[in-house]
């Protein structure tokens, strides 16, 4: 892709388009704020183990709650915009911070959930479709109905049963064994091992989706005029397959994948709350039960933030990928 | 229309299933009160009974029979799965309509709305707000509802934009008919098949994020479900295993019911049309 004026334009311009979707969400996690029962200065009290109403007004003051609405949502805006989501007294730490910790163990299972999803449900979905209405097909199609309708934190439950506890194959919960001290390479095995499960847990209902658009998506492609030049020229069915239909099947699961990292940090919520992975999801759990609203609306607006970010990439990725799409 | 919308769905075994499972599930639901009466909360015996001995499906970790908690669950996963569906599919119903219908200026506006819905991460944002509201059975539909409308709005839209242009919509704006009537009773009972699948799997989707809630203990504290079941059951997976895996499979014999009826129905109701 050469990077001319045009694509810095259409790049400038989905910037652009982010920032209202931006300020959107700080206007709504603003008024979750202020539906939430209790204020900053009741919170602060409260974790004193309350105080009298004098130092509760002076608190009011200090915050700037006893402004009118208006000036209040924009001294949040201001705060939002430098990064300052509040403090969570539960943990005597800035949000942003805690939020900030907790990122890097979630990227990493989402990062490895869009793998095995994507991945498996290309292979599965190309699988079914070249043995249409065989035995394979009706096998991985019945397979994907299932994995479909399963809740995931129950499998992730019951391959704890499975492969933790009865086989004891796989350590049940955490990131890595933390008293092992491990290091360099070790360490990182550790963690692969840890992640096993998890990736699993997270990636089966994907790759249940995936893998039926693959294959709807590879029979649709294999009526195509271009299938039908590409036989009569005389090309082997598998090269047909491979070099024909596949690329082009595989674009609506791509784009699928991208759409869908909001509702994977959904599901990382649950399946960090079963596995005890340390990362975002597990904080919103905890959060949810200390009752830490100031918490639990950063973690809902940094991953509306980190959304919006994604697709954006994605989209940029696949200008680069399909030389189709031009913009402008 | 309708007879052979029936024999295009029986010769389709696998939503039979569905429909006869989920007729099942129905009736153990409704029935529940007389089938276990008394509090599904109750302590009826030991605690940790495996199943099939004393009890259908043994007990829990106070003695709770899990079989009444089986029975009284359904009927919260089925209330709340079916409200919500409601709601959603009547919110984006009347916005996808509104979008398609007037185009323009309603078009753009509601479709932004609709497109900031799908951006934020749902599940986090229904765990929010049922914890904002605190956790009740009205919180917790409101919370799936709010979330579940853009997919259907967006369906609505497509429909509406298509029909938009058809003759019998023109002659309708040519007898003057207002365009609440022309919306209403002219295109909704022409795109209401594509609604009534999307609606019947959305129902699924419904039971499946309850379930969740009430794992993440955003259940309503004093309803039976299964989601609940499981939660509380998770620290005992070692010794007692049945307490997590029964509900379950509850769930996912439910949801697959749902799913495999909703699909029979869309088969049966566009025959040349295969969904994926």
């Amino acid at each position: 892709m050469a990077i001319g004026p045009r694509t810095l334009l259409y790049v400038l311009r989905r910037l652009a388009q982010a920032v209202p979707i931006i300020l959107s969400i700080v206007l709504l996690n603003f008024l979750l704020l202020q539906l939430a029962p209790g204020d900053a200065a009741t919170v602060l009290a409260g974790e004193a183990g309350g105080a009298p109403p004098e130092y509760m007004a002076l608190l009011r003051e200090r915050f700037g709650l006893d402004r009118p609405m208006h000036v209040q949502l924009l001294l949040y805006l201001k705060n939002v915009l430098t990064l300052d989501l509040g403090y969570s007294f539960r943990n005597s730490m800035p949000v942003i911070e805690l939020i900030l910790g907790r990122l890097g163990p979630t990227l990493l299972l989402m990062g490895a959930t869009l793998l095995v999803s994507v991945f498996g449900g290309v292979l599965l979905g190309l699988l079914a479709a070249t043995a249409v209405n065989t035995w394979r097909d009706r096998a991985i199609s019945v397979a994907a109905v299932i994995a479909y309708a399963t809740p995931l934190f129950w499998i992730g439950l019951m391959l704890i049963l499975l492969f933790s506890i009865k086989l004891e194959w796989l350590p049940t919960t955490g990131m890595e064994d933390v008293v092992a001290f491990n290091e360099g390479w070790t360490r990182v095995v550790d963690i692969a091992r840890h992640l096993i499960l998890p990736t699993i847990t997270l990636s089966l209902f994907y790759m249940a989706l995936y893998t039926r658009m693959m294959r709807a998506a590879m029979l649709d492609q294999r009526g195509m005029d271009y299938v039908v030049t590409a036989r009569s020229k005389g090309l082997a069915e598998h090269l047909i397959t491979r070099r024909h239909v596949l690329r082009n099947a595989v674009l609506p699961v791509v784009t699928m994948a991208g759409v869908q990292v909001g509702s994977l940090l959904g599901g990382s919520v649950v399946v960090e709350s079963v596995f005890a992975w340390p990362g975002l999801g597990q904080l919103a759990f905890q959060s949810l039960f200390a009752r830490d609203f100031n918490l639990l609306l950063g973690i809902f607006f940094l991953s509306a933030c980190l959304v919006v970010a994604v697709n954006l990439v994605v989209d940029l990725v696949y200008l680069a990928l399909d030389p189709r799409i031009t913009v402008g | 229309m309708p007879q052979s919308f029936w024999r295009r769905f029986v010769r389709n075994r696998p939503a039979v299933f569905g429909l006869a499972f989920l007729v099942f599930v129905v009736l153990l639901s409704l029935g529940a009160p007389l089938l276990f009466p008394g509090d599904p909360f109750s302590i009826v015996g030991k605690t940790f009974l495996p199943p099939f001995a004393d009890y259908l499906f043994g007990t829990d970790s106070l003695g709770r029979d899990i079989a009444a908690g089986i029975a009284h669950g359904g009927r919260t996963s089925l209330m709340v799965g079916l409200v919500a569906t409601f709601f959603a599919v009547s919110v984006g119903t009347l916005l996808g309509a509104l979008a398609g219908f007037y185009r323009g200026w309603i078009d753009d506006a509601l479709m932004r709305f609709t497109e900031f819905f799908q951006t934020i991460p749902t599940f986090l944002f229904a765990i929010v707000l049922v914890a904002i509201m605190t956790p009740s059975r009205g919180s917790i539909i409101l919370a799936i509802s709010v979330i579940s409308w853009p997919p259907i709005a967006r369906l609505v839209r497509g429909e509406f934009m298509a029909m938009r242009e058809r003759e019998f919509v023109q002659a309708a704006v040519c007898l003057g008919m207002t365009d609440l009537a022309i919306i209403f009773r002219q295109i909704l009972p022409n795109v209401l098949s594509p609604i009534i699948v999307a609606g019947s799997l959305m129902v699924a989707t419904a039971i499946l994020i309850e379930a969740a809630l009430a794992f993440l203990g955003l259940g309503d504290a004093n309803a039976m479900s299964w989601g609940f079941m499981i939660g509380a059951g998770r620290s005992f997976l070692r010794d007692a295993w049945w307490l997590c895996a029964i509900p379950g499979i509850a769930i996912l014999l439910t949801v697959l019911s749902i799913n495999l009826l909703g699909e029979g129905i869309n088969d049966a109701l566009n025959p040349r049309l295969r969904t994926l």
